[in-house]
Formats: C-alpha cells, sequence, structure tokens
C-alpha cells in the first residue's frame, strides 16, 4: 500500500534521513522506533509531503505522490501530530470538522460522524462546544485523533500521539486504542521512542539510528534475532518484559499443563505472556484453547515455569 | 479675573458648530488614514511574516519613518501633494504603519508552529491558513496595533491644521497663538476625550472571545469607512480664489473677522501653519495668505503685500521691552538699546529676515555685517560687570535682534550678556520677563497691546489706527500694571498683511485689499 523507495533528506549539511526503503502493507501497522533526532518524524513527514525528499520516490497504492496536489493528498491521510496540533480558536465539534469541511461534507454527515468517533474514543459530547485549552493533555490527544479518523482515511500517520501523556494515562489510552474496531482495517506508521508502545501496537517495527534503517521485523525477530549490536544493545535493558510482551501461550503450548475440563468460551492462546498474567493476578487459574482444539489450564507459577523452559530451549537453538 | 472672560463652556457652546465640525474632520481625518494604514500594513506584515529575511529592513524602514518629526514631514507633503487633506493623510498613514506592521509581524510569527502544521497535515491550503488559522489567531495581536495606531493617529491628526486638513488643531494651535486658553482647551480636550474613548473601545474588542470578535470584524472595516467619510463630506467653495490664513489670523479681530466685517471679503479660506503657507503660495496651492510684513520669505517667494487701505491691521512697530528694575541695576542698558532706534525700516528687515531664512546666514553673522554697515560695531570689551540676560520668542527677526542687542552691550558697556533665545511664544516669553527670568526682549506694539493688554474691542478697534497712540498706550499701561518699560521703536513696522504672488497681483489688476475684494465680487 504504502511503498518508500531510497528516499533521503537533508538539512543544510546533516542528513536526517539517508536512502530509506520500506513498504507497508494494507492494514499492517508499522512503528518507525528509534532514539531522538534519529529522522523518524521527518520520514513520516514525506509521507504526507510536508517534507519533500532530496532523492527517492514514495508510492501509496502504486501512484507516485510526488505526482499529486500536496493539499488532496493530505485531505485523504489521517495524520496525528506529535503536539496534537489543536486550533486553539476553534472549538472541539469546528476541530474534528476541519477536514470534512475541506472535503465538502455536508453539515449532517459531519455531525453524525462526529458524535459516532466520539463515542468510540469515549469522549462525551459536552466537550464539543468547548475550546482546546479547556481539556485535558489525554482529552486533546483524544480530539486529536478524531480529527484524523473522522473522514475514515484508509491511511493513518501518528507522531508520538501519547509522547505528551503521563505515564499511566498513556499505557490505559494505549489500550483503548489498541481495541478500537477502527482501527483495525487501517494501514498506519506511526513514530515513537518507547520501546514498549512499539512492542505492543507494531504488526511490524522499523528500528531507526541516524537516518538509517537498522532492522525492519516482527517484534518477535526484533527481540530474539537482532542483526547487530545496535539492534541488541537498544532492547537490552528490557529484554525480559519485552519477552513477555511477544511470547504468546502457542509458544509455551508443550511446556503448559493440559485440562480436565473443557469450557467452550475459553481463553484464546493467541494471548501473550504479558496479558495473561494481568488477567492471573485477579484469578487463580485460566482455561486456554488453541486453534487446533486442545486445551490447557494455567495457573501463574506454572505460567513462569513454561516460560523460562521455553527461553531455555531458545538459547540452546 | 476679567469680568469679560467667557468661561469654557460658554467658548464651547458659542462654537459649537465649529467643535462639531472639527470633531467630525478630527475622527475623519484619524480613520482614513487608518483604513488605508490596515490596508498597506496587513499585507506587508503578512509579506514579511512569509518572507522572514525582508523583516529586518521592511521593520527598520516603517520604524525611520515614525521618527520623522511631524512637521517636518508635513513639510515634506507640500512639494508632493500639496496641502489639505492629502498630505495630512499620507502623513498620519505614515505613523500609523509601523504599529501596524509590526504587529501583524508578531501576531503571525508568534503563532505555535504545530498549529500551522496541522493546518497543513489536514490538507489546508496557503489561502486557507492564512484566513482561517493565522490571521485569526494573529487578530488580538494586530487588534492591539491597529489600537496604538489610532491613539497616535488622534494626536498627530491636531497637527493636521498646520497644512489645511483641518481638525481639532485649528483650536489647539489657533489658541496658543491667541493666548486663549478657551480656545486651546476647547481643542484639546475633545481630542483627548477622542483618544481616550477609542483607546477603550478598541480594548474591548481585542478582549472579546472569538466568536464575538469574527462578527465585529466584518463590521469594523464598514465602521472605519463610514467615521472616514465624514472628512470627505463636500465642502462648499464659494469663490475663485483660495486663501490660506494661520490659525491665529483666523480667531483675530485685526485679522480674519476684520477681513470680514470691514471689507466685506468673502474668500474660500482654509486654516494653514505660518511654517509652510509662503511656500504654499509659491507653488499656487493658495493665492492668498495672511503674512507678515517683514517676513524674508516675502523676497524669497517673491509675493507682493495687499495694500491694507481701509487700515484693519494694527501697527507692530518694534521696540525692548525692559522691567525697570532691570534699568536701575544696569544705568547703561537704555542708552546702549536705543542705538538701534529708527535704524531699521521694514524692507530692511524684510532684507535681515531673508539673509538667515533663506540664505541660511547666521544670525549672528547677519547681526555684525548690519551693525558694521551702520558704523554700530564695535569689539567686546570683555567687562565684568553683572550680566543682562537677553530673551526672544522663537522666529528669525528676534534671534536677529537678539544678537544685536548683545554686540552693543559688549562693545559699549562692561556688563556680561547671557542670550535665552527661542522663548517659544508671546506668552512664554512675556512670562519669563515679568517672572524676572530675562531682563528685556524685543516685542511688538500690536501685540502688547492686543495679546498682552487685551482692551475691550470697541477701544482697540479705536486707537490701534494710529501708530503712536497706540505705543503710548502699551507704553503707560506696562508701567503701571507690569512696572516693565518700552523703549523707543527700532523703525520696523511687521504688522499682519495679505499677500500674493507679484505675477498674479499684475495678472489680476489686484493691489489692495479692496481690490482683491471687487475682484472676488465680479468673478464668483
Ligand atoms: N526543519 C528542519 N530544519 C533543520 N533540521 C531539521 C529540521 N527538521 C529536522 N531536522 C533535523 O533532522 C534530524 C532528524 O529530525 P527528526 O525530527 O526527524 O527526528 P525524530 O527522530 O523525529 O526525533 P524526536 O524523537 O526527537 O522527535 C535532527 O537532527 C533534526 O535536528
Ligand atoms: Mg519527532
Amino acid at each position: 500500500m504504502i511503498s518508500v523507495n531510497g528516499i533521503s533528506k537533508s538539512f543544510g549539511g546533516n542528513e536526517a534521513v539517508k536512502k530509506i526503503s520500506f513498504d507497508v502493507l494494507p492494514g499492517e501497522s508499522l512503528i518507525l522506533l528509534g532514539t531522538s533526532g534519529c529522522g523518524k518524524t521527518t520520514t513520516l513527514k514525506m509521507i504526507n509531503r510536508l517534507i519533500a525528499p532530496d532523492s527517492g520516490q514514495i508510492n501509496i497504492n502504486g501512484k507516485n505522490i510526488a505526482g499529486e496536489k500536496p493539499e488532496i493528498l493530505r485531505r485523504s491521510i489521517g495524520y496525528v501530530l506529535q503536539n496534537n496540533g489543536l486550533f486553539p480558536h476553534y472549538t472541539v465539534a469546528e476541530n474534528i470538522a476541519i477536514v470534512p469541511k475541506l472535503l465538502g461534507w455536508d453539515n449532517k454527515k459531519t455531525i453524525l460522524r462526529t458524535q459516532e468517533i466520539l463515542e468510540k474514543l469515549h469522549l462525551s459530547e459536552q466537550y464539543l462546544s468547548m475550546f482546546p485549552n479547556a481539556l485535558s493533555g489525554g482529552q486533546q490527544q483524544r480530539v486529536g485523533l478524531a480529527r484524523a479518523l473522522v473522514t475514515d482515511p484508509s491511511i493513518l500517520l501518528m507522531d508520538e500521539p501519547f509522547g505528551a501523556l503521563d505515564n499511566v494515562t498513556r499505557t490505559s489510552i494505549r489500550k483503548e486504542f489498541k481495541a478500537l474496531e477502527e482501527l483495525k482495517r487501517k494501514t498506519m506508521v506511526m513514530v515513537t521512542h518507547d520501546i514498549h508502545e512499539a512492542f505492543e501496537l507494531a504488526d511490524r517495527i522499523c528500528l531507526m539510528d541516524k537516518g538509517k534503517i537498522i532492522q525492519i521485523g516482527t517484534p518477535k525477530e526484533l527481540l530474539f534475532k537482532p542483526v547487530n549490536k545496535f539492534a541488541k544493545d537498544f532492547l537490552a535493558g528490557e529484554k525480559l518484559s519485552l519477552a513477555f510482551k511477544v511470547v504468546s501461550l502457542d509458544d509455551l503450548w508443550d511446556f503448559l499443563p493440559s485440562s480436565e475440563t473443557r469450557t467452550p468460551n475459553a481463553m484464546p492462546s493467541t494471548e501473550s505472556v504479558w496479558d495473561t498474567m494481568e488477567k492471573l493476578q485477579m484469578q487463580n487459574s485460566i482455561e486456554v484453547k488453541n486453534q487446533s482444539g486442545s486445551y490447557k489450564n494455567i495457573e501463574f507459577d506454572k505460567l513462569t515455569a513454561a516460560f523460562s523452559l521455553y527461553q531455555k530451549r531458545n538459547r540452546h537453538e | 479675573m476679567n469680568e469679560n472672560q467667557q468661561s469654557l463652556w460658554q467658548f464651547m457652546a458659542e462654537q459649537s458648530d465649529k467643535l462639531f465640525n472639527q470633531t467630525l474632520q478630527h475622527l475623519g481625518l484619524t480613520f482614513i488614514s487608518l483604513f488605508f494604514a490596515v490596508l498597506v500594513g496587513l499585507p506587508l506584515g503578512i509579506l514579511i511574516a512569509r518572507k522572514r529575511k525582508l523583516s529586518g529592513s521592511v521593520l527598520a524602514f516603517a520604524g525611520v519613518l515614525q521618527t520623522i518629526p511631524s512637521i517636518a514631514l508635513l513639510g515634506f507633503m507640500i512639494p508632493l501633494l500639496g496641502i489639505g487633506a492629502k498630505p495630512a493623510i499620507v502623513a498620519l498613514l505614515i505613523y500609523a504603519l509601523l504599529p501596524i506592521i509590526r504587529n501583524t509581524y508578531t501576531g503571525i510569527v508568534g503563532i505555535d508552529a504545530n498549529v500551522r502544521e496541522a493546518a497543513k497535515a489536514m490538507g489546508m491550503s496557503a489561502k486557507q491558513i492564512l484566513f482561517k488559522v493565522e490571521l485569526p489567531l494573529a487578530m488580538p495581536v494586530i487588534l492591539a496595533g491597529i489600537r496604538t495606531a489610532t491613539v497616535i493617529n488622534v494626536g498627530v491628526a491636531t497637527l493636521a491644521s498646520y497644512i489645511a486638513a483641518g481638525g481639532l488643531g485649528e483650536f489647539i494651535f489657533g489658541g496658543i497663538s491667541l493666548n486663549n486658553t478657551n480656545m486651546i482647551l476647547a481643542g484639546a480636550i475633545p481630542a483627548a476625550v477622542l483618544a481616550i474613548l477609542l483607546d477603550a473601545l478598541l480594548a474591548l474588542l481585542q478582549n472579546l472571545n472569538i466568536k464575538k470578535l469574527k462578527r465585529v470584524l466584518i463590521i469594523l472595516p464598514i465602521v472605519i469607512l463610514i467615521l472616514g467619510g465624514f472628512y470627505l463630506l463636500p465642502k462648499a467653495y464659494g469663490s475663485s480664489l483660495t486663501a490660506g490664513f494661520t490659525p491665529e489670523f483666523m480667531g483675530r479681530q485685526d485679522g480674519d473677522l476684520g477681513l470680514k466685517s470691514v471689507y466685506g471679503l468673502k474668500i474660500h479660506t482654509i486654516v494653514i501653519s505660518d511654517a509652510v503657507m509662503y511656500k504654499a503660495a509659491f507653488e499656487k496651492e493658495l493665492d492668498v495668505i495672511s503674512g507678515y510684513s517683514t517676513d524674508g520669505r516675502l523676497k524669497a517667494f517673491d509675493l507682493i503685500i495687499l495694500k491694507d487701505d481701509k487700515g484693519i491691521f494694527p501697527p507692530y512697530y518694534a521696540a525692548p521691552i525692559v522691567r525697570t528694575s532691570s534699568l536701575k541695576k544696569f544705568p547703561e542698558l537704555e542708552k546702549t538699546l536705543n542705538l538701534l532706534e529708527g535704524k531699521i525700516n521694514d524692507s530692511i528687515m524684510t532684507d535681515l529676515n531673508y539673509k538667515t531664512d533663506q540664505l541660511h546666514q547666521s544670525p549672528e553673522r547677519v547681526a555684525k555685517e548690519f551693525l558694521e554697515s551702520q558704523k554700530l560695531y564695535k569689539s567686546a570689551l570683555n567687562g565684568k560687570g553683572e550680566t543682562v540676560r537677553i530673551g526672544s520668542k522663537i522666529f528669525g527677526e528676534q534671534y536677529i535682534l537678539a544678537e544685536m542687542y548683545k554686540m552693543l552691550i559688549q562693545g559699549n558697556t562692561n556688563y556680561q550678556v547671557a542670550t535665552k533665545t527661542g522663548l517659544g511664544g508671546t506668552k512664554i516669553c512675556f512670562d519669563a520677563l515679568v517672572n524676572d527670568q530675562i531682563d528685556f526682549y524685543p516685542e511688538y506694539t500690536g501685540t502688547g497691546l492686543l495679546v498682552l493688554l487685551q482692551p475691550d474691542a470697541d477701544f482697540a478697534r479705536k486707537i490701534a489706527h494710529d501708530k503712536d497712540e497706540t505705543y503710548n498706550y502699551v507704553k503707560d499701561e506696562f508701567i503701571k500694571k507690569f512696572g516693565i518699560k518700552w523703549l523707543t521703536p527700532i523703525g520696523f513696522n511687521n504688522s499682519y498683511a495679505l499677500m500674493m504672488r507679484r505675477k498674479q497681483s499684475k495678472e489680476l489688476g489686484v493691489y489692495s485689499i479692496t481690490d482683491l475684494k471687487q475682484y472676488l465680487d465680479n468673478n464668483k
């Protein structure tokens, strides 16, 4: 869907992005991860032509975007800014209606769609007539997201959408975000420098350093098959908690004790170890079912034991 | 307190027509120029916000324009745009420009870069970003600039009366020249009230919330144009020639009032400052002006004096006026000052003035050369006696006289001399004398009679015809009232006079004020 071919960009003498190429498949979410200043934002902005590349080409649905009118292109792509960028002189409703207006929607359609998207983002309608500065940071972030989503664009670009929030709010918004039906179909490119955020939300991660791509792959590939020392060191401090996030019950299946009972609505085995552990804080045991129809019964200590066996085996491979 | 003295309210009530007109003109001038200043300044501000490299030079240029003294700026305008509304509006526009450009620029530049980027990322075009994001967000700052410009304009517009553009300055400057406090206040108070009111109104606007502001901003240009329109109301011009009179002349019995009552002169008249009047006559912007008979510019611009055949202009013979206490303190002073007695007639004075005003020779040189030619010059004795303080008003002739007196005192006595030249107008100079800040200065008999003594009008008219009667009257009254002595007159009569271009006077066959009236009556 989005195909980036060898794009470069320098500012003055400073090469911010050096010959980067990657593809984003339809419905996939790709996360650009890297330290501050490595060129993530620059890369993202080249996709909707906020920045023009010095060389290289970007195609969307097979069409070179350099040939399109920038305003038209941008109206078809949702964009969430690093610092939300809401218009302070527009009410929440007006902020959300910016792109619909540019696209010439009639008022009724805009209002209906605004209500719909607010509900999905858990924003009360009472905010509609307020100005952004009367809202909390988390609420502003949601409005920014609503503004990008209201026209249901098939592509969504997000630059650290949760960057300005405190950790607690950030984690909870991220959860809601992940669960949003609205987003599951979208092709997304998102920028973050938060490793956990990347691992939780990404289909694939694009790890960058100093304007170059170090590695592109699934979270699991990044964690277990780092291509070089940089990639390895980048995740070093967080390895265990990341492993809990990328390893699923399927991966541990052989090491888990089987179940006596067979409950039809047992938990699916695609769940991550991390999420399962969180559920085991509330109940003693959980019944799990995999795709081939076998059942397991999990308790906290059994789960950690299975995980360490899995790790041991991987290390030996 | 004089019983005849009017209260301010009486004056304002009596002149309410004029006051109302001047206020409208003032508003009109302020707002027309403001309208054009916004028309020019706003796009310029937007331009330099886009092309930041230009901002330094544009803002510096507008800043320099604003530091030009207003009178000088108005003076520059005359050769380019003549007199009247046009140059006044342009001058005001120039003063209003800086705050508008600067605030538009800072307002736009100050907008959060994120917001501008968001607008772009949503797919807004450059024009949409300007009108929907940048201008609305910069509006409070821009309005603050317009507010500053408005207040500046209300102030500077008072000076518009210098170049015949009307406004409350007519009362203010007329009042200053005539030493008429009521008249000054009748102009100054409404001007101050206008400034305060407009400032408060615009402050209200600035603090409105965005929704209401939008509505007001649509109405605002219309209001500005309507207010500006006051100024453009057609004026009925009733004569073929145009006269330019100073505000002082306009208000005096021995000026415009006398021309009307004694000669029955009806001429289209505009009010203009002395500083630009002669030039305007030369440039054919004006046909008749009210000048002074010894002014050097008479010679420079080849103007001639129309004969005052019915004698309405009282004599203005110059003579030093001295504190009697100073005469006691400096026994040789009177004799020394009287050395000039009868030495300078009208044409000599005009010539001396011409040398300083037009040839830009220093008053000192002109004074010395004249004294030498009269064999009166003696080199300074450098005496160590007490110091005589000489005053002078703020125009050329007075400087020359002060220099002559200085040289005479230094050459003939042991006294030391201090000059305090440039003491503003009559009132300031005279107050300095009364309060023992100076010992003497040259004054004119007509001024002594009509400005300083102000006897009742009938009496003044009666004696003002005769030069000796006037001199004797002021001499007696000054001793009685102020303890100040008039020495003998120097010789020249610097009275009011109507003037025309020499060529035009010949063409029309107009040589006296009666001729002028007849010409006007025949050529309606
Ligand atoms: N408009 C610009 N002008 C000059 N240099 C720029 C500009 N934008 C970015 N850069 C430089 O390019 C490099 C990459 O910047 P970029 O904003 O893409 O980094 P980033 O990965 O998004 O960093 P962060 O996580 O801090 O947002 C940086 O060195 C930055 O200084
Ligand atoms: Mg960034």
